[in-house]
């Protein structure tokens, strides 16, 4: 059921004639996952701002974006049907844990216990099930970031960015939630870009590292 | 796969990149072409009435007004020292209670005086210090010996003190309120305790570190307050001189005069106003390089202590003086408005009775229901505006220029009679004066500035991420706005909402000219009323005044806790 790889054509990004992304070509396969390395400030999160198509218009950015055979690069963000994942979980905190998992369930399926059905699922595969009708803030650390992914995935992304997801958690939670996150992007066959600065994260990827320098 | 394209961005605005044009428009057209209808005829030129030459017979009549120069004095010296108390209390005030636990939440402490309309706030002040009113009812016949009321004049004093005071009721509490704003953009807390880890005492620290910081963020609501300051009306008929009375009461004198021959006379009398509130913020301004300079010596000669504090427990103790009179100003109204009566020189009235509201209800009900239509109406338009700017800002994604900033604060710099009476030209000229909608539009143009003032930093402080996430999960711009951002940000967007109702509900000149003296609303009609009213029925008015905002407030504060109860991190009280 996967859309074909994550492709990027020549992607370069500049801001103020400075050179922050080289020319990157790049194809991630359904289920693998590719770490781009590097120090804060090198312009990681442009990069996936821009595959996302969230840039600011203060970056020059220019090369294509396509999953599959479907082109991309100039689609707005909420038709590109790219998942991101940021270090904070951004729950949105005026809706209980199954109302953001709602939102983000697509409005075709329309039946609702089905979208109910959906949402319990979830719920039970970040081992959380019951937890429809609370409050995020009464959720601990861990099972925000839990919520978050799953509420990505419901929304039925053809790819997943990773935009430090890890960086906040303690040490043992961070484990346990990168197996989460890689377990569940190689089931769902999602083409997956993470970046980081640690090379923990880049090893528990297991997939190709690029490393970019401080421009 | 497409070739590159460069630069993408996609323009996601359509529709809304009109709006900041139309919202400058909204209220820059009525203020521009207000203040030509008003030099036209200051310079003679007024065809409708006969005034066909430019020529310079206006400002003649004015120059020979026999209370010209105490006219001008009075409004110079009343605005400057307002100004000068304001500006020094506010910040001695800040100095000195900077670090109290209270201090975080002074803003709750003072929404009841800010949600109260200036006139309301003088009506009650004047309750308070008249030669009949509360102060010398308490004292007396025990202290003062008068069993009547003495014969001296503590409210329209010619000095204009009572109009001083006044205003520095509202004025001081403004200015708290921006401070405390401008400081949470600064690392405030950690530039303090540096500064008493190398010795300096609160006071001196927070006057020498944080004052410097957050000065350029005030400067604009300081201009505002000496504009104010100069210019009122309101205040100034009920607390101000009356013979010969401030610059701006004259010039609303004469152009409300059965004589429309004054209009001329009144139009100097309004640019001439305009000139000296121009002259005062460029004194003003020139006033904060010396400051600049001097200041920046002060600090490197690296005095611990000094008269900084003693200074800065003197504006605390002028907060606090001012606060309870504040208080009391509200309350008297409210006791005066439930006297069954109340002679002198008894402090409390015999017995308080529903009677005299019920008497009332018949002749408030109708300037209160207006007062309720066009508050709603002109908040609603302005919010709407706004938050379709603040929209269109952050798709986008630009931010506004000081420049605009400087725009939004003109409906607030420029005297309101400068451009009113002209306007009120061009509305009888298009046959439009009078009506809800011309009256609407005139609040609008001092609703819109404070609704976006209030509004801009929490709007623009929204972490732009919950956007990206949800732009991610599929949502449309649309989607994102009113799923999203808006109820996220509903407590800013209520209280703001509060603040534009307050200041619509206490517009007295706007309403005024707009309507042509044919709308009445609660402020209008207590305005009128405090020139010779019983008491009773003044503080009926006054309290209905001051009691819309005041609900409008409380809603905005308590709406959000009730609907986000299950919600910890946004149900905040504050």
């Amino acid at each position: 059921m996967s859309a074909g790889a994550l492709r990027l054509a020549d992607v370069r990004i500049e801001i103020g004639g400075r050179e922050l992304i080289p020319p990157l070509t790049l194809a991630i396969e359904p289920g693998e996952c590719v770490t781009v390395m590097g120090p804060s400030g090198c312009g990681k999160s442009t990069l996936l701002a821009y595959i996302a198509g969230t840039i600011e218009p203060a970056f020059r950015a220019s090369g294509g974006v396509a999953i599959g055979a479907r082109d991309i690069t100039r689609l707005p963000p909420e038709a590109r049907r790219i998942g991101i994942q940021f270090q904070d979980d951004l729950l949105f905190p005026h809706l209980s844990v199954g109302g953001n998992l709602a939102f983000a369930l697509p409005a075709g399926v329309r039946d609702r216990g089905a979208r109910r059905q959906r949402i319990e699922a979830a719920l039970a595969e970040a081992e959380l099930a019951g937890f429809a009708d609370r409050d995020p803030a009464t959720l601990s650390g861990g099972q925000r970031a839990r919520v978050a992914l799953m509420r990505t995935l419901l929304a039925e992304p053809q790819a997943l960015l990773l935009d430090e997801p890890f960086n906040k958690l303690d040490a043992q939670l961070r484990n346990d939630f990168r197996r989460f996150v890689f377990a569940h992007a190689e089931q769902w066959g999602l083409p997956t870009l993470l970046v980081t600065h640690d090379a923990n994260d880049a090893q528990a990827a297991g997939g190709r590292v690029i490393g970019l320098a401080r421009p | 796969m497409g070739e590159a394209v460069h630069e993408v961005t996609v323009d996601r605005r359509g529709l809304l990149s009109w709006m900041p044009a139309l919202t400058v428009g909204a209220f820059m057209l009525p203020i521009g072409a207000g203040l030509i209808g008003t030099l036209l005829p200051a310079f003679g030129y007024l065809p409708a009435i006969g005034g066909s030459e430019f020529g310079l017979d206006p400002w003649r009549r004015l120059f020979a007004y026999p209370g010209f120069a105490t006219s001008v004095t009075v409004t110079l010296v009343t605005g400057v020292v307002t100004a000068l108390l304001a500006v020094g209390i506010a910040f001695g005030f800040c100095a000195w209670a900077h670090d109290w636990r209270w201090f975080r939440r002074i803003g709750a402490w003072l929404a009841p005086i800010l949600s109260t309309p200036h006139s309301a706030i003088a009506i009650g002040f004047a309750f308070l210090v008249a030669p009949s009113g509360w102060i010398a009812r308490a004292l007396s016949p025990w202290l003062t010996g008068w069993v009547l009321p003495p014969d001296i004049a503590t409210v329209h004093d010619p000095r204009g003190l009572a109009l001083v005071f006044g205003l520095l009721l509202k004025e001081v509490p403004y200015l708290v309120l921006m401070i405390v704003g401008a400081l949470q953009q600064v690392p405030a807390r950690q530039h303090l305790a540096i500064a008493h880890a190398l010795g300096y005492s609160r006071a001196a620290a927070w006057i020498k570190v944080i004052l410097p910081q957050i000065y350029p963020q005030i400067r604009l609501p300081v201009y505002a307050v000496i504009a104010f300051s100069l210019s009122v009306v309101d205040v100034a008929l009920i607390l101000g001189p009356s013979n010969p009375p401030p610059l701006a009461v004259l010039a609303v004198r004469w152009f409300t005069d059965a004589d429309i021959q004054f209009y001329f006379p009144a139009a100097a009398a309004a640019t001439l106003l305009l000139v000296l509130v121009i002259a005062v913020i460029a004194g003003w301004f020139a006033l904060e390089r010396v400051a600049m300079t001097t200041g920046r010596r002060w600090i490197a000669r690296g005095g611990r202590r000094g008269v900084v504090a003693a200074g800065a427990r003197a504006a605390a103790f002028g907060f606090g003086g001012l606060f309870v009179l504040s208080v009391l100003a509200i309350v008297g109204m409210g006791v005066w408005s439930f006297a069954t009566e109340w002679r002198f020189p008894d402090a409390w009235p015999p017995a308080l009775s529903l009677a005299n509201w019920m008497r009332r209800l018949d002749g408030l009900a109708h300037p209160a229901w207006i007062t309720f239509v066009v508050g709603v109406l002109a908040t609603a338009i302005a919010l709407a505006l706004v938050l379709s700017c603040l929209e269109n800002e952050s798709r986008g994604r630009r931010r506004t220029g000081t420049g605009a900033l400087w725009l939004l604060y003109v409906p607030l710099l420029v005297p309101q009679v400068a451009f009113l009476f002209g306007g009120q030209v061009l509305l009888v000229r298009a046959n439009f004066d009078g009506t809800i909608v011309a009256v609407v539009w005139a609040h609008l143009i001092f609703v819109l500035p404070y609704l976006f003032l209030s509004l801009a930093d929490p709007w623009r402080a929204f972490d732009p991420r919950y956007a990206r996430t949800a732009a991610s999960l599929g949502a449309s711009p649309a989607r994102v706005f009113w799923r999203i951002k808006l109820p996220i940000l509903l407590r800013p967007v209520l209280i703001a909402s509060a603040v534009a109702f307050a200041v619509s509900v206490g517009q007295y000149l706007a309403t005024v000219f707009a309507g042509n003296g044919r709308v009445a609303t609660l402020t209008t009609d207590a305005v009128t009323l405090a020139a010779g009213a019983d008491r009773r029925v003044i503080g009926a008015y006054a309290l209905a005044q001051a009691i819309f905002p005041l609900v409008a407030y409380i809603g905005a504060a308590v709406l959000p806790a009730l609907l986000y109860a299950r919600r910890r991190a946004i149900a905040g009280v504050s």
